[in-house]
Formats: C-alpha cells, sequence, structure tokens
C-alpha cells in the first residue's frame, strides 16, 4: 500500500564563512547542531520519507550555500529530496537538480508566469516540478476573485486568496482554481501553505488542504501548522493529504520522525516504518 | 566499472553517489566505447517514454549488444520501461524489447504520479533482492507502469498489482528508484554491483 509520507522541513540561511545553518533547530546531542547536511543524515536515520530544503533568503549567496548543502547531504543520504526559495529560472532548476536533488518548488514565479510551469515540467519532467501555493482565508466572499466558498478553519464561509512574497502580498487569485491550474499546467504536486496556520503549532489548515486534495489529481503536501503528531493524523485522515510537512516539532525534539511514525500507525495510518 | 548512461536527463549523480556509498566504480557516460567495455550498464531515466528512446537511440545497438552476451543490465524508472517492447505514453512507441510487455498508464481513478513509498511483495528469487525482506519499502515516482507477467520478480500494488522489479537472466528493473529507497535501495545496487 502507498505510505503517507512525513516530510521534515530544513530553512537554510547562509551562516558565517560560507557555511550554512538550519533556522531555529534546538537540537541535543547533535554534533555540529544546526549544520543542514547533520541534520538531514538524523532525519534519514530517523525514518523521514524525504526531505524538504528550503532557501528562505532566496539570495546570491544563499543559493551558493544551498547548493553546497544539496551536494554534501547527496553523498550520504539516499532519499528524495525537494529544494524551494528564489526559483526564477530554468537554469536555478537544472543548477539544483545537478547538485543531486530530486524536485524543486516554485512560488512566487509560477503566480507571476504560470507558463514556468509548463515550460520546466516539459524539460525536467512533471515528477520534480512542485508547485507551493501560500494562501490565506479570505472572508470577503463578495469579492469578485472569490470562485470557490468554503468554510474556513473557524468555521466562518471564506475563500482562500493566493499570497506571494513569503506571503506579503496578496494576489487576487483563488487558492483552489490556482492549484487546479498548476496540475493542468504540468505540475506533480502541490506543498500547500495556509498563512492563517503557518506557525500557530494550532494545526493544519485542514478546510483548504481538503478541498484542495480533492480538486486535483496530484499529491498534495499539507504543510503550515503542525504543533504535534495528533495534527500530522488530521492532515492524513481528515484532509486526505498524502504528505505532511513539518519544522519545529522535530527541530524541538518534541519528536523524532519514528516516534510520530509509530503514532500515525498506531492510529491506522500507513506509513513506512 | 559500471556505465551510467547519459542522455541528457535525471539526476545521475544519485545514481553514481549510490553506487560509490556500495563501493562499486561508476561512470556517467554516452561514449558508446566506454557502454562497450563496461562490467555492467545502467540505464537511468525520467521524463517521457518517446523523448527517452529518441535520446537513446545512438546507443541503442550497443545496449542491446551487450545485453546479449549477458552484461548485467539495470534499467530504473523510464529505464525500465524502456526494456519492454512498447509503451503507450504519448501514443504507441517502441521499446528495447528485451522484457515482454506494454507499459499503460495507471487507471484514472488514481492519484498520478504514483509517488511515494510502496511496498514490495516478492514473486520470485533474484540475486538483485538477495538480503531483501518481502514487504520493503522502495520510492516511486512515475504515471505508467508495466502489468505483472512472467518475468516479474516483485509486485507493488496501486489500484492492483503492476511490476516493481522485472528480470529476464541478465537485463533487470526497476520501476522505483533504489537511488532513493534508502537502504532497501542501496543493498539492491550492492547486489547489482555484484552480478558483474
Amino acid at each position: 500500500m502507498l505510505t503517507k509520507r512525513v516530510i521534515p522541513c530544513l530553512d537554510v540561511v547562509p551562516g558565517e564563512r560560507g557555511g550554512c545553518v538550519v533556522k531555529g533547530v534546538e537540537f541535543v546531542n547533535l554534533r555540529n547542531a544546526g549544520d543542514p547536511v547533520e541534520l538531514a543524515k538524523r532525519y534519514n536515520e530517523q525514518g523521514a520519507d524525504e526531505l524538504v530544503f528550503l532557501d528562505i533568503t532566496a539570495s546570491h549567496e544563499g543559493r551558493k550555500a544551498m547548493i553546497d548543502v544539496i551536494e554534501r547531504t547527496a553523498d550520504e543520504v539516499f532519499i528524495p529530496m525537494t529544494v524551494g526559495g528564489g526559483i526564477r529560472t530554468v537554469e536555478d532548476i537544472r543548477s539544483i537538480l545537478r547538485a543531486g536533488a530530486d524536485k524543486i518548488t516554485v512560488n512566487t514565479t509560477a503566480v507571476k508566469d504560470p507558463s514556468f510551469i509548463k515550460k520546466s515540467s516539459d524539460i525536467f519532467g512533471s515528477q520534480c516540478i512542485v508547485t507551493a501555493i501560500d494562501c490565506r482565508s479570505n472572508a470577503n466572499v463578495d469579492d469578485p476573485h472569490a470562485v470557490n466558498i468554503i468554510e474556513n478553519k473557524w468555521g466562518r464561509p471564506a475563500w482562500y486568496e493566493v499570497v506571494i512574497y513569503g506571503g506579503r502580498t496578496p494576489t487576487g487569485i483563488d487558492a483552489i482554481e490556482w492549484a487546479k491550474k498548476a496540475e493542468e499546467l504540468g505540475s506533480g504536486e502541490i506543498m500547500l501553505t495556509s498563512m492563517d496556520a503557518d506557525g500557530t503549532k494550532d494545526g493544519y489548515d485542514l478546510p483548504i488542504i481538503r478541498a484542495i486534495s480533492n480538486a486535483v489529481r496530484i499529491p498534495v503536501i499539507a504543510s503550515g501548522g503542525a504543533g504535534n503528531v495528533e495534527h500530522m493524523y488530521e492532515a492524513f485522515v481528515k484532509a486526505n493529504a498524502d504528505a505532511a510537512l513539518a519544522a519545529s516539532i522535530f527541530h524541538y525534539c518534541e519528536y523524532t520522525i519514528g516516534q510520530a511514525k509509530e503514532y500515525l500507525r498506531s492510529k491506522g495510518v500507513p506509513v513506512r516504518l | 566499472m559500471i556505465a551510467i548512461i547519459d542522455y541528457g536527463v535525471g539526476n545521475l549523480r544519485s545514481v553514481e553517489k549510490g553506487l560509490a556509498y556500495v563501493g562499486a566504480r561508476s561512470k556517467v557516460t554516452n561514449d558508446p566505447s566506454e557502454i562497450d567495455s563496461a562490467d555492467a550498464i545502467v540505464l537511468p531515466g525520467v521524463g517521457a517514454f518517446e523523448s527517452g528512446m529518441g535520446q537513446i537511440a545512438p546507443l541503442k545497438g550497443v545496449i542491446l549488444e551487450r545485453a546479449r552476451e549477458g552484461v548485467p543490465l539495470l534499467g530504473i524508472c523510464l529505464g525500465m520501461q524502456m526494456l519492454y517492447e512498447e509503451s503507450e505514453e504519448g501514443g504507441q512507441h517502441k521499446g528495447l524489447g528485451l522484457v515482454k510487455g506494454r507499459i499503460a498508464r495507471f487507471p484514472e481513478s488514481l492519484k498520478v504520479p504514483h509517488m511515494g513509498w510502496n511496498s514490495l511483495s516478492i514473486k520470485k528469487r533474484h540475486r538483485l533482492l538477495n538480503g531483501i525482506k518481502d514487504g520493503s519499502y522502495v520510492y516511486f515516482v512515475h504515471s505508467y507502469r508495466a502489468p505483472v507477467g512472467e518475468s516479474t520478480v516483485a509486485a507493488t500494488d496501486y489500484g492492483g498489482d503492476f511490476t516493481a522489479i522485472v528480470a529476464e537472466d541478465n537485463v533487470v528493473g526497476t520501476q522505483f528508484h533504489p537511488e532513493k529507497s534508502g537502504e532497501t535501495g542501496l543493498r539492491m545496487l550492492k547486489n547489482f554491483a555484484e552480478m558483474a
């Protein structure tokens, strides 16, 4: 049976002396705490199904640091790796894949130029183009941009609007429509983050994850809001997500990935153990 | 030396690193003379069947010749599909014809690509599976699949069984990515290297 994926997310930032670190890591007993390669190895040993690396600076320096991290990780870790953050050109994708990544995520670039999804999936294959969608519920249901009105996580009618530039800029695009379009353009997967849930640790934004997961025929990765393993269970069972992404609950050693998967299995969710 | 055939697509670095990790020497190449002298050949692959076959066209002769000589040949993902007679991806296209059968798309009712970790149901023993337990998980990403047939060594269930590992003597193929399947995949790469 195809298992549900548990994916730790590493926010990579350039550090001093050309090195790089993972933001917000509080590992105990970890050599070189914060070195993304050490962390990637640790997560691999714990049973992570994939690794996601995000370049949160999206700068030239950040990209160089990221390529180095991917190359060093690919020497030792043999599970799929996805890289995102600031990808703007076909050459960006090529250099990341060449370094040893398997997939890339596009977000702002794709919103501004949807043909970028088609162009890059035609060249590299759908399987490596993940469209990252950041969105936020908008209670103004009379907005002419609103296409799909659903009940948001607070139980109120709303539409979900795509936001870009790290959530700062609303776009007037309906998130469900955008997910369908991303699929049509050749995206192989959707990574969905609701800004209403991100960082809260109150749980994923289940209504929009469920709505998008049911609207497309490609896998959906739930992202943003995981505060405990029960939240992962909810994303899989209540919102039909194919994968659950989390950062802080793993970085802060609240759970190992193995513990999270043990819990999911005990609740009947198929996972790789 | 294991020749990893480079035809311009895919993450070849991972295959190379995976083989290096298990102590096998390999080289990414599109040079027919290197393929001709290799102890084993890996045909990797991502992307579409027709373009893949188009890309390997100049090397088709040497690949077939070496395979018929008995040199171990491992096709991975699209590389496995290209071992078959034909595929329905993007019309009807002929493959290398080293394995009987036809590649077809998953039913419309399923989410495609079939992406993630799924388990192997071992149908018969093969050297590639030395030390691998029935039910082991491996990583898949694909939208087309081979039916289960006489040459199926292991099957995987996604809306019904399909061929996850195929073997006809020295010619083997994995629909999943052994170079992305953790310890299980590395063990298979080691087993393959030992076939050489």
